[in-house]
């Protein structure tokens, strides 16, 4: 109904007009609700980072021990480098609360004011989404940037500027891959009044695949019992590997020339095909829905 | 007597409630238990890598497991009995909810900190059993008898300090309105008990292993039942053993007066 709205809307230069305003208007009421709790904010920015320490002493403390200097192809500074660029690919696609607030919004009812709305309640979170980033970058840039120039000599010197281009955009992609991944997720509310343990089980599986636990080069001596592919192959063909994995190695060197390009092409067919699966499972959800009272 | 009446009141509810949702219930058992077998396998990556957690430190894989095992045990417990009820507070306190437990005529620290009861997280524990079960007949040395009667009664301490640092976390809530920042640190704050202190060394790991010991005894919570079972009680463990005694009592005596003071300052968010 409400993307009917906007797409009968579009029709005109002037709906095109008026579909930008609605999503400027979007945004900043997003922006305006993500500031009012901006202490609370910038302190969750801090938090963030504690993980992040302990498994740095974890790491230092297994290259003392095992006197390797070379993990997986990963050297101690390495891996630290490695967990601190996963933050920044978590900064982009992680999105807290989205599965779960959707499947909250189905089963109180709430969902039903974007379905009378001239407003599609996909586009209207994904403005939020945009609007949560945008603050979450202006009060995380202080926290990161300090981290990142006291971590600096963890670093390799910096790519060329190819490769951080291919970064920037894998970051950018990974943002709507994870989006598109978690809305789709929150949209089971459709059909189970309790999500919570399916939400939970995909974050954990998302944590173990996605490369944030650890890199995903290092399951490359697990075999899978199909003749010459290990589970760090298969993991690398999933879209969970670009919500960390993936920007994270490209920064890194990891993965170069034509393993990078089609790294990116993989990227954009996951995030096609999780767009295509988002809106068939919102428009089979929004048919079978059914809402009562005020 | 009529706390405990009260308790098994509360947990009985609960009981019924998953039982209601059965499917939701083994949902949440395995997803616990997935949790719990993504970071066993975690940590048998790190050993295919290295024969030990810190160079000389002892925590090799079997004392390891054992440690893992302890931490299970507590978070086990304290994830059923505690953490469903206070990660509602940081809502009620924004909502009002609260009002309705204050002018109920029981303990509002009882009643915030304990009227959910989730069955799922016991999943782990037992989990935690079978490891230790497991780890301990193939340490090099067996644990001397003393150690089993310690086991238990740090295992408490180490749920008393969890205690009090929930209780310190919903104190704060309430007097900060919002605070999903704080549960969050809650889980970042924790996650330092998950390792060995032998790994915070060195210039910065050194001092942030002193804090997390004495300061916000979280290093305590699984180190010292833990190590009391894998290594000999020598003098230091039993001065670790004493701290960590000392850190429980004062960690459910300050969070207490903390909460308090933070209930006498709480002004309601509703009508």
């Amino acid at each position: 109904m409400s993307s009917g709205t906007l797409a009968e809307s579009g029709r005109s230069g002037r709906g095109v007009l008026t579909s930008l305003h609605i999503w400027w208007r979007m945004l900043v009421i997003c922006l305006e609700e993500r500031l009012a709790y901006r202490s609370d904010f910038a302190l969750g920015t801090l938090m963030r980072f504690l993980p992040i320490v302990t498994q740095v002493f974890l790491w230092t403390a297994v290259f003392a021990a095992s006197s390797r200097s070379d993990i997986a192809g990963y050297s101690r500074d390495n891996i630290v480098a490695y967990y601190l660029l996963t933050m920044i690919t978590r900064a982009f696609s992680s999105m807290p609360g989205l599965s779960g607030g959707i499947a909250r919004s189905i089963r109180d009812g709430s969902v039903k004011k974007y379905l009378i709305q001239p407003v599609d309640y996909v586009s209207f979170l994904l403005a939020s989404r945009v609007a949560h980033k945008l603050v979450y970058y202006a009060v995380a840039i202080v926290p990161f940037a300090i981290v990142f120039v006291v971590c600096r000599s963890y670093f390799p010197p910096a790519p060329d500027s190819l490769t951080v281009l291919a970064y920037l955009v894998s970051l950018v992609l990974s943002f709507l891959l994870g989006f598109f991944l978690e809305a789709t997720l929150g949209m089971i509310g459709f059909w189970f009044l309790e999500v919570s343990s399916i939400i939970f089980a995909y974050m954990l599986l998302q944590y173990l695949l996605s490369g944030h636990m650890f890199p995903i080069d290092m399951l490359a001596g697990i075999p899978t019992g199909l003749a010459g592919i290990s589970l760090a192959d298969v993991v690398r063909w999933l879209p969970f590997q670009y919500t960390a994995y993936f920007p994270a190695s490209v920064w890194l060197g990891k993965v170069q020339g034509w393993e990078l390009a089609g790294g990116l092409v993989l990227e954009v067919a996951w995030l096609a095909a999780m767009i295509i699966i988002c809106r068939l499972v919102w428009r089979r959800g929004t048919r079978r829905y059914s809402g009562f009272g005020g | 007597m009529r706390y405990l009446t009260i308790f098994g009141t509360f947990a009985r509810a609960c009981l019924v409630r998953d039982m209601t949702f059965r499917a939701n219930f083994l949902l949440e058992c395995l997803t616990s238990l997935g949790w719990m077998s993504m970071n066993l396998a975690f940590y048998l990556l790190i050993f295919s890598f290295t024969p030990e957690i810190g160079l000389g430190s002892g925590w090799s894989k079997e004392p390891f497991f054992a440690f893992v095992a302890t931490g299970l045990l507590i978070n086990a417990i304290v994830q059923a009995l505690f953490m469903p009820s206070a990660s509602e507070l940081a809502e009620m306190v924004r909502t009002g909810g609260l009002d309705a437990i204050l002018v109920k005529p029981l303990d509002a620290q009882f009643l915030l900190s304990m009227h959910r009861f989730d069955f799922s997280s016991l999943a782990n524990g037992i989990v935690g059993l079978v490891l230790l079960a497991w780890a301990v007949p193939r340490f090099p040395t067996p644990p001397p008898a003393v150690a089993w009667l310690l086991y238990p009664l740090l295992i408490a301490c180490g749920v008393a300090i969890l205690y009090g640092l929930i209780i310190t976390l919903a104190a704060a809530t309430i007097l900060m309105g919002r605070n999903q920042s704080l549960y969050d640190f809650w889980f970042y704050i924790t996650n330092f008990s998950r390792y060995p202190a032998e790994i915070y060394a060195g210039p910065w790991g050194g001092p942030l292993r002193m804090v997390c010991t004495f300061v916000i005894p979280i290093l305590l919570v699984v180190n010292v039942p833990a190590g009391t079972l894998a290594r000999p009680l020598s003098g230091e463990a039993w001065g670790m053993v004493g701290v960590t005694g000392v850190a429980a009592v004062a960690a459910v005596g300050l969070s207490r007066l903390f909460f308090q003071a933070a209930l006498s300052r709480y002004r309601s968010a509703s009508s």
